[in-house]
Formats: C-alpha cells, sequence, structure tokens
C-alpha cells in the first residue's frame, strides 16, 4: 500500500530540443507541465493541486545540465543542473561560494541530486533557498520562446506566490550570473526548524564588495526568503549600507530596514511577527560577517 | 497512458521493461521487480525510506519515474551485499544493533554507503548531515551514526 495515491496519469514525453517544448506548452497550455528533477511536481501532482496531462522532460536538452564559467561573461548555469552538482561545482565554489553555499543548504543530499537550480526558481516558492542567493548576485534567467530567447533580472522575475513573469510559452534554459566584483564576499543565512534539512523560517543572504563610487565606500546587497509573497531584495537597507560608513550602528539601522521590508506571513512554521524580528536578527549577523570576510 | 520500453540494469543485471509513465522508480522496484527491501514512506522526499542509488548516487525512488531510469543502474539494498557476504557497513549496522522496526534501515544503508564511497572517514557532522534526509521513528540515530563510523574504521562502504 502506498501512503499517499500513486501518480495520476498522465503522459511522459522527453524533448529532444527547444523548439519541441515551446510546440507542446502552446499545444496543451496549462495541461503540459515541465519536469526537471521533479521533487515538486511529483509532490504537487500526488497531492491533487495540480493535474498535467503532460509532463515534458526537459534536462535533457542541450545545455541544461552544463555549468560553464568565464571570466569575462561570469557564469552560466542551465536549468536543470542539481543543487549537489552546483554545490560541488570547482569554480562555483571559488566564484560564487553564496551560490554553492545557497544550494548546499536545499532540502536532503538526496533531494540536492534531484532539485534543480532552475526549478527552485521556477516554482517561485517565497522560501526558495537559491532566490535570495541569485538575486543578490544580480542573476539573469533566460527564457526560451517561440521568438528565440529573453533575458529577465531576478529581480523582476518573482510576481506571486508561485507567480513569475514567464510567459505560458516560454521556458528557462540557464541562469547567468555576471562576473563576481574584485573582493567580493557573500553569505546565506537559513533559519529553519531544525539546523540542516528544513524549509527556512527566514532566509537572509548578504553580499558586498567595496565600490569607490559609493559614500560608503562599499556596495552590500540584501535578499530576503521566506517572508514576503516573493523573494526579495532589501532596497532600503541597501541605501543604508551605501551611504553610511559600515561598522555596529549602520549595520543596525539597516537591518531595522530590511525587518520593514519584511511582510512575513504567520504558517506552520512559525508566526510573522517571529519572522520580523529573526529577518533584524539574520541581517545584522549577515553583515557582521560579511564585513569581517571583506576587512 | 504512454507505456515506454526501458533498459535499466539495478543491481547489476540488466532488465528490460515496458513501464507506464506515471510508474514511479519505486513502483518499478518493488511492483515490478519484486524488491521490496526499497520501502515506501511519504511519498513525497521527506522520509529517504525509499532512498536507492543511482549511477551511484542517491535519490528519493517515489520521486524519480521508472522511465526516467532508462539506460541508467541502479542499485537497491538488496546490491549491498556480495556473493552471500554483508557489507562492512551492514555488518557494522548489526553490531550496534542500530535496526529497531527496520523501516528505515534500506533507505539509511544506501545513504550512508554513498557517503562512505565520497568521504571513506567522514566526521560525525559529515555523517549527520548524509543522513539527514531519511527518518528513524523509532529514534535510533546515534546507534546507526556509530555504526557508520565503525564502518569507517573498518574501510568504508
Amino acid at each position: 500500500m502506498l501512503a499517499r495515491p500513486a501518480l495520476p496519469s498522465f503522459d511522459y514525453v522527453r524533448a529532444n530540443n527547444p523548439d519541441e517544448v515551446v510546440r507542446l506548452l502552446q499545444e496543451h497550455g496549462a495541461a503540459a507541465k515541465l519536469l526537471m528533477g521533479g521533487t515538486d511536481l511529483f509532490v504537487r501532482m500526488r497531492d491533487g493541486v495540480i493535474r498535467p496531462q503532460i509532463v515534458v522532460d526537459v534536462k535533457h536538452l542541450p545545455g541544461m545540465r552544463a555549468i560553464e564559467y568565464d571570466e569575462g561573461a561570469g557564469l552560466t548555469v542551465g536549468a536543470a543542473v542539481t543543487m549537489n552538482q552546483l554545490a560541488r561545482h570547482p569554480q562555483v565554489q571559488t566564484h560564487y561560494p553564496l551560490l554553492a553555499e545557497a544550494a548546499n543548504s536545499v532540502a536532503s543530499y538526496q533531494v540536492r541530486n534531484r532539485a534543480t537550480l532552475g526549478g527552485n526558481l521556477c516554482n517561485a516558492s517565497p522560501a526558495a533557498d537559491t532566490a535570495p542567493a541569485v538575486l543578490v548576485l544580480e542573476g539573469r534567467l533566460v527564457l526560451h520562446n517561440p521568438q528565440g530567447e529573453r533575458e529577465v533580472a531576478a529581480r523582476d522575475f518573482f510576481t506571486g506566490p508561485g507567480q513569475t513573469a514567464m510567459r505560458e510559452n516560454e521556458f528557462l534554459k540557464a541562469v547567468r550570473l555576471p562576473p563576481p566584483p574584485e573582493g567580493s564576499a557573500g553569505k546565506y543565512l537559513k533559519l529553519g526548524r531544525n539546523k540542516v534539512g528544513d524549509l527556512s523560517i527566514v532566509g537572509v543572504a548578504v553580499f558586498a564588495f567595496p565600490d569607490g563610487t559609493k559614500p560608503s565606500g562599499y556596495v552590500f546587497r540584501i535578499g530576503l526568503a521566506s517572508v514576503a509573497p516573493v523573494p526579495l531584495r532589501a532596497w532600503e537597507a541597501e541605501e543604508v549600507l551605501a551611504t553610511h560608513s559600515p561598522g555596529e550602528e549602520t549595520f543596525a539601522l539597516a537591518a531595522e530596514k530590511a525587518m520593514e521590508a519584511a511582510t512575513p506571513i504567520d504558517d506552520v512554521r512559525a508566526s510573522a511577527a517571529y519572522r520580523k524580528v529573526m529577518v533584524r536578527a539574520l541581517t545584522r549577523r549577515g553583515l557582521e560577517r560579511v564585513w569581517e570576510a571583506l576587512e | 497512458m504512454g507505456i515506454h520500453s526501458i533498459t535499466v540494469t539495478v543491481n547489476g543485471a540488466k532488465e528490460r521493461l515496458d513501464v507506464p509513465s506515471n510508474m514511479t522508480l519505486l513502483q518499478m522496484l518493488r511492483d515490478k521487480l519484486g524488491l521490496t527491501g526499497t520501502k515506501n514512506g511519504c511519498s513525497a522526499g521527506e522520509c529517504g525510506a525509499c532512498t536507492v542509488l543511482v549511477d551511484g548516487e542517491p535519490v528519493n525512488s517515489c520521486l524519480m519515474l521508472a522511465v526516467e531510469a532508462d539506460g541508467r543502474q541502479v542499485t537497491t539494498v538488496e546490491g549491498l551485499a556480495h556473493d552471500g557476504q554483508l557489507s562492512a557497513l551492514q555488518e557494522a549496522i548489526i553490531e550496534h544493533n542500530a535496526v529497531q522496526c527496520g523501516f528505515c534501515t534500506p533507505g539509511m544503508l544506501i545513504s550512508a554507503h554513498a557517503l562512505l564511497e565520497r568521504a571513506p572517514r567522514p566526521t560525525e557532522q559529515q555523517i549527520r548531515e548524509a543522513l539527514v534526509g531519511n527518518l528513524c521513528r523509532c529514534t535510533g540515530y546515534l546507534r546507526i551514526i556509530e555504526a557508520v563510523q565503525t564502518a569507517a574504521k573498518k574501510g568504508g562502504a
């Protein structure tokens, strides 16, 4: 006996080229769902949240599982690259340790062998662990559509819980990250009910680097997860950090602003009130840690 | 619904199977091949009772389709022993009495086996993190961790 019902019936199609995917999306609309790791898709299908008639496996398309790094162009991560693949990739570890840290914080080792960066972003959970990292690293999402390709900045991608700027006839091919600025440092702080393996109650990514054009001499970026309908940047906090010299007082003020940017809800994992104060605490801690690494 | 002809190597044996689109790898192993060592717990990737190796890496077989296993190598708990000889890890699990009801054990063995393959001398922290996706509701974690440490000392998986 299965603990939950088996997967409802559907037709599995392994896509061989991007145009085939677009054609299937146009033909079947919402009745078609794309499959990469399946760690969210199959759970939702079992729960009856979605009932696709056709499941299109896109992870075998060219480039979908490739990681490419170029000093000038930066990093290109295929949408179907798994969390473990990302976390242990030498150039990701060297040049984008924040992204490796975020990928490694997702669920369990065996889930990370299937869960993909693209799936994490496209499912657009407010709690998506890689979202704050991709936001503060100023990632761009490469979408394939009938006209060819377009890029959307991560900051414009998330439009609501489970909602993205992706149109019905588009799918995510890759995520591009610019080369890391000279002397940068980052940290992802995740608060869960357990030390590892859980969804986040609050997730805070901090990324910073020296920048002589800012009054403070630094750019700090802050990305938040699980505390609003979408993963988001704490813009006002970032403005404080660009204009006030770094230190305890500035970090406290910025953490206050980050807390104000958070509009969490009460749910099974934590109350809204607790989430808000933890945004403040984790932002402050993240700023201190990143500042130590910068100095 | 589509039926797919796949070729998959399970515990070293090549199998040619016809599987429907919605059949999971877990269902294929248990219902088609009779390999009932792999358990179904939550069907949602939380408990790890269904963990098997695909091309040497642990995955939740309840969240993978049988058709996706086409051309791949799958190892289940039945594949850990060789020529009637239990693996060092299996021996250590017995030695430490690290089994109570036993439902989580196959998944634990697979996850721990994979850990010892990639990190032959893991720290306790590494063991704990590697097993975070395998839930034991008899709460026997300590003995399982000790068993993995013993297996590591005796030369690995």
